[in-house]
């Protein structure tokens, strides 16, 4: 697994997992790779992917079962929709108006953008 | 697991004392990241840790047990990977065969998986001297996880690999590490183990420099590019602007750069370890 430099690395692995339930390759109540499989197969510190298991479950993204381990949360994927639109709002979306801004696009040209982008 | 304390070591009296109340404290479930300069004293400190040297005065214990004493309860749970070795004219059957015994958990079965990992086949009549230094050193790795000592210390270990080995070696830390287990890597590399450590150990002779988890770091220190009104510990340049080691803002967490810690631990070490202190 290649990481970025901009965030910790538990939050990627979170950020990889959430990408599976949401392209359906985890599916709901389906099993979730253990901690140390896990961190064998992408070759991180187990304790950092336990941590990205802390994270999803106070999440609500999964929960465990006592000595069967960890799985997919029947609404898992509108949790993960929620918490990166929230991220995309609060963060990326506030540079990226910046950025029309600075260069000029007015909220008509932009409005024409995004209808087109959605019409590909 | 390790209990160093008050550590004195010289090689040459004349030189001066290379360790001088050394202390230092090792415990099982984590892997360390040993960093330090050249002839800071690392691969001493591996030494004495396992038995090789003499302290002028001071003791390593492990597990309760001074490791100079050298007891079979210690050695038999206890593996060193040094950085250069050599292997005698021996098949690798021989060869498991005269050393696995000094070794209770040893398992064969482990070694072949092991050396599935690196890509070394399962052929055990291979000649342990026809070997390149970098095959010697994935066998002889292979040997030394499948021994399932406790303690398990590699000097430079990726030193020598090339690099598919050096994903197949994180596979195999991350594959046999248990909470049971400490493992110390001691290392230049830093890319090839950043993201495997639990703990990052800095010592400069006489000073640890820095003693912590990677979970602190990374919700203590933030390594990225500089904003306005950042208060940065440590700067540096880089294609992509000035890079900086900077205090965490609430909820920031980047990646941990271990070489950027490193050359920041060496050069203001106070205001890197006021941050795991004051915050406490």
């Amino acid at each position: 697994m290649n990481f970025k430099d901009n965030k910790a690395i538990y939050l990627q692995i979170a950020d990889s997992i959430g990408d599976q339930i949401l392209s359906g390759a985890l599916t709901p109540d389906g099993k979730v790779p253990s901690v140390r499989e896990l961190a064998a197969e992408i070759e991180v510190n187990a304790n950092t992917v336990a941590r990205t298991y802390d994270h999803l479950q106070q999440n609500g993204v999964i929960y465990t079962k006592r000595g069967l381990g960890y799985f997919v949360s029947p609404d898992a994927q509108e949790k993960i929709v929620a918490s990166r639109r929230n991220q995309l709002m609060q963060g990326e979306m506030d540079y990226f108006l910046g950025q029309l801004k600075a260069v000029g696009i007015t909220p008509a040209e932009l409005q024409e953008l995004y209808n087109n982008y959605l019409n590909k | 697991m390790f209990t160093i304390s008050n550590l004195t070591f010289s090689y040459n009296k004349r030189n001066g004392d290379l360790f001088h109340d050394f202390s230092l404290e090792l415990n099982a479930g984590n892997v360390y990241g040993l960093l330090g300069k050249n002839g800071a004293g690392k691969s001493t400190l591996i030494y004495l840790m396992t038995g090789l040297l003499t302290p002028a005065s001071g003791e390593v214990l492990m597990d309760g047990e001074n490791v100079r004493r050298r007891l079979p309860k210690t050695m038999s749970d206890l593996f060193l990977v040094p950085e250069e070795f050599e292997l005698p004219r021996l098949t690798l059957k021989k060869y498991v065969g005269i050393n696995a015994p000094f070794y209770p958990r040893f398992s064969m079965e482990d070694m072949q998986r092991y050396l599935d990992i690196f890509e070394m086949g399962g052929d055990l009549n291979v000649k342990l001297n026809s070997l390149s230094m970098g095959q010697k050193k994935k066998v002889f790795m292979a040997f030394a996880f499948a021994t399932n000592t406790r303690a398990l210390i590699m000097d430079e270990p990726t030193n020598g690999l090339d690099i598919p080995s050096k994903s197949q070696f994180r596979k195999l830390v991350t594959t046999c590490m248990s909470d049971d287990k400490m493992m110390l890597i001691s290392t230049h590399q830093v890319r090839d183990i950043s993201d495997i450590l639990d703990h990052v150990t800095i010592i400069d002779q006489s000073r640890v420099l820095l003693n912590t988890g990677m979970a602190d770091v990374t919700s203590k220190l933030a390594f990225r590019p500089l904003r306005d009104g950042d208060q940065p510990i440590f700067t540096q340049q880089s294609p992509y602007g000035t890079l900086g080691v900077v205090p965490a803002l609430p909820e920031e967490e980047t990646k941990v750069d271990l070489e950027m810690l490193f050359n920041a631990t060496l050069q203001n070490s106070e205001a890197i370890n006021q941050m795991f202190t004051t915050l406490k």
